[in-house]
């Protein structure tokens, strides 16, 4: 297993694109830190960005790669290895080159500039956002056979999580603005990872104050120890699913 | 040494393997004959766990290839067409191939490598290489493992003659040795002094499975390729 996962790193660092993915986190982060006079301020302005970039390319990069890869597939499984070895290997491979870009490009001006327990927080979630995009893209990439689709889906994927998952919430709201909803808006959350990130997030940050009754509601449970534990397992829950589902796929495929 | 007891394949609607049930012994070098699209590559890549048949099992040296996946150990496969890591050389495929699968103090047969002249051009990228290299890379790591199974998927295709004849010469030594190639060709003049059997398949359907001296008593003919077209056109 450790064989393959090197040598898919290898292959990732030779397509240099994780490297540009890297020095692009970089230079937004320290160019972010310095145009705030307080980094705090900082660390609000690159939590939004972050949050669009990285499960952008965590699951773009992936699935394009996946589909690259098919001849190195076919190659592993006519020997002798287990597809369940080939396949983790292939996701390891992926997550940890996206998580390593992460932790070089946003994680280390994280530290250097804001090494709060928000920051902390902040590198926390960056690292599990690109494990769980990239088990998504991977459970895409195996589903769909054509790669056109294939990507098409990842996209689709994106644009529900960053953008109609929050349209479907804001309607809900206004919808049934006469019930109380505090309470299944917590629960909804747990659909989304990148939302179930900011929340977290944001609650660490002084700007929670703002947030109004759903804030107070939402500090009362993401505040707690109890709520951190409980999101974190959803956040586990996200990254095991994708993946036992794409494996179990990807055990019974015709190469 | 391998046996296939009611292979059943469909791709979609189309069945591309009907009831398929050989039994493929050692020290045979058998032919996989049959027209385009007849399932002979499906039936390959099912022996080799490529492709995950629907019904029936297949057996290799007695176990059930199912669940199993150390018994590749003993398969060098080449396939139809060879598709490697484009960004990769072809010496650091033979190190990777050679990583994944060899073992401490294991002979490795490099003779085809030497023969090829692929040594002379290992730092050559995989993207950059013609067809008929391609096929000499695929051929070179089939036989790298000392397999006791070698299974050829149109070996020749794309190869000069030279190359051709060098293959045919390993393949021969290989059978000698007492080891089972299994083979599909559509250049019939070339399985001649190759084969002892002969497997036929149309439409999925295994039509017979015989060996070599068996048809051209049954037909009357002296080439296998005469052989194969009188039965064709039955």
């Amino acid at each position: 297993m450790k064989k393959i996962i090197k040598y898919v790193i290898i292959d990732i660092l030779r397509n240099k694109i994780v490297l540009a993915y890297t020095a692009f986190l970089l230079l937004i982060s320290i160019s972010i830190f310095n145009l705030e006079d307080n980094s705090a301020k900082g660390l609000l302005s690159l939590l939004n960005i972050i949050l669009i970039i990285v499960p952008l390319v965590s699951l773009l990069f992936p699935a394009i790669y996946v589909y690259n890869s098919s001849e190195f597939l076919e190659l592993l499984v006519s020997q002798p290895l287990k597809r369940k070895t080939i396949w983790l290997s292939l996701f390891l491979g992926l997550a940890v080159s996206m998580s390593f870009a992460f932790f070089v490009g946003a994680g280390i001006p994280i530290l250097l500039f804001q090494a709060t327990a928000t920051g902390f927080m902040m590198l926390g979630a960056g690292l599990i956002l690109s494990v769980i995009f990239v088990a998504l893209a991977m459970l895409a990439a195996v589903i769909a056979r054509d790669k056109a689709k294939g990507i098409g889906v990842v996209i689709l994927l994106w644009l529900y999580f960053s953008v109609i998952f929050d349209g479907l919430i804001l309607f809900i709201l206004f919808q049934f603005a006469d019930y109380p909803l505090e309470k299944m808006m917590v629960a909804a959350t747990a659909f989304n990872p990148i939302d179930l990130s900011r929340i977290l997030i944001l609650l660490k940050m002084d700007v929670a104050a703002l947030m109004g009754y759903t804030g107070a509601i939402f500090k009362d449970f993401f505040g707690t120890q109890m709520g951190l534990i409980v999101s974190f397992l959803v956040l586990v829950t996200w990254m095991i699913i994708p993946t036992w589902l794409s494996l179990r796929k990807f055990k019974h495929k015709d190469l | 040494m391998i046996i296939a007891s009611n292979v059943s394949k469909k791709f979609g609607k189309l069945k591309v393997l009907d009831n398929i049930t050989v039994n493929c012994t050692k020290g045979e070098c058998i032919a996989l004959i049959g027209p385009n699209g007849c399932g002979k590559t499906t039936f390959i890549k099912s022996i080799l766990g490529m492709v995950v048949c629907d019904s029936g099992f297949i057996t290799f040296n007695g176990k059930n290839i199912k669940h199993d996946w150390k018994y590749r150990e003993n398969i060098g496969y080449m396939p139809q067409i060879g598709r490697y890591p484009d960004n990769m050389t072809i010496g650091q495929v033979l190190n990777m191939m050679k990583d994944i699968r060899g073992k401490k103090n294991f002979k490795l047969d490099e003779e085809l490598i030497n023969k090829f002249g692929l040594d002379e051009m290992l730092n050559k990228r995989m993207r950059t290489l013609s067809g008929g290299t391609r096929q000499k890379v695929s051929a070179a790591l089939a036989f790298l493992f000392n397999p006791d199974v070698l299974i050829l998927d149109e070996p020749t295709a794309g190869l000069d003659p030279v190359a051709s004849e060098i293959l045919k010469e390993k393949i021969i030594a290989e059978k000698n040795k007492g080891k089972l190639v299994l083979i599909t060709s559509h250049i019939l003049s070339e399985l001649d002094d190759l084969v002892t059997q002969v497997i036929y398949m149309q439409e999925g359907k295994l039509w017979f499975h015989k060996s070599i001296s068996d048809l051209k008593e049954d037909t009357g003919e002296e080439k296998l390729s005469r052989a194969i077209a009188k039965v064709m056109t039955q």
